[in-house]
């Protein structure tokens, strides 16, 4: 059953990832990038990690593509669409990605410990808990550091945003 | 049939290639910046997979889950940024396409 899962969700997310890449609207990509997050979310909680599931849709999937939206709507880049791809770019990238993917396979057989199934997992996981616990002892100072670089972006973006750089 | 480490390696490197293709493919700046978050998040689920096989006593080892709520918050701060920065390229070139924007070009 979970493993039926899996198959569902992995193919929607790497569907809706390849759609992002092939779609020449950028709307279009972005939407389906929201798609491509959600199905990755679902795989995080297969996994047993409920509290990165739902942050994954918090803000990959809400707070960050409603931003790429908003920027796409305010660029206005309907005349994008209409540019020529370039064969031998094309040509190439798809080669470069292919050889990382053939690369990928044989090490991923080569792996000692690839084959092996997940350990159990005891019945009821206090995953927000366990997570809240760890992140305000072993990491807190990671944790305060990161505080400072959302405050230290939100700076350079008000900054950037300003009409003239000085 | 039961899921093993390899299946999630394989779909979590198969999503990496789909970003790195988009990125060497696509001509726009602001479809390479979402390939780039792709590339993230491929290396997020890796992480967390191998996070989940690590378990002992019952529970998920969670330093690989702290390693992806901090690359998450981070990629967040990153996006704002990057972001910024394309508008204000917008402001002064009229343009997202990379072809147009080549003055750094040797």
């Amino acid at each position: 059953m979970t493993a039926l899962f899996f198959w569902f969700f992995a193919a929607i997310m790497l569907g809706f990832a390849c759609a992002v890449v092939c779609n020449r609207n950028p709307v279009a990509s972005a939407l389906s990038l929201v798609i491509s997050f959600a199905g990755l979310a679902a795989l995080f909680v297969l996994l047993d990690a409920y509290f990165l599931g739902v942050i994954q849709v918090l803000v990959y999937a809400g707070a960050v593509m409603v931003l790429f939206l908003f920027i796409i709507m305010l660029l206005d880049l309907k005349a994008e669409e209409r540019r020529k791809f370039n064969t031998s770019v094309i040509i190439g990238g798809l080669v470069v990605a292919a050889a990382f993917v053939a690369e990928l396979c044989a090490v991923i057989e080569e792996l000692p410990f690839g084959n092996r199934t997940f350990p159990v997992i005891h019945g009821n996981l206090q995953d927000v808990q366990n997570v809240g616990a760890l992140l305000f002892s072993s990491y807190n100072l990671p944790f305060q550091v990161v505080g400072v670089l959302l405050l230290v972006a939100t700076i350079g973006v008000v900054i950037l945003s300003k009409r003239e750089l000085k | 049939m039961d899921l093993t480490l390899d299946d999630y390696l394989l779909v979590s490197g198969l999503l990496f290639a789909i970003g790195f293709a988009g990125v060497l493919l696509r001509r726009n700046i602001i479809i390479i910046f979402m390939c780039l978050e792709m590339m993230l998040n491929a290396a997020n689920l890796s992480l967390i997979a191998f996070s989940r096989y690590q378990a002992h006593d019952g529970m998920p080892n969670y330093n690989g889950q702290m390693l992806v709520f901090f690359i998450i918050t981070v990629a967040a701060a990153e996006v704002a940024v990057g972001l910024a920065i394309i508008v204000a390229l917008y402001r002064l070139r009229q343009t997202t396409h990379v072809e147009d924007i080549s003055s750094l070009k040797f």
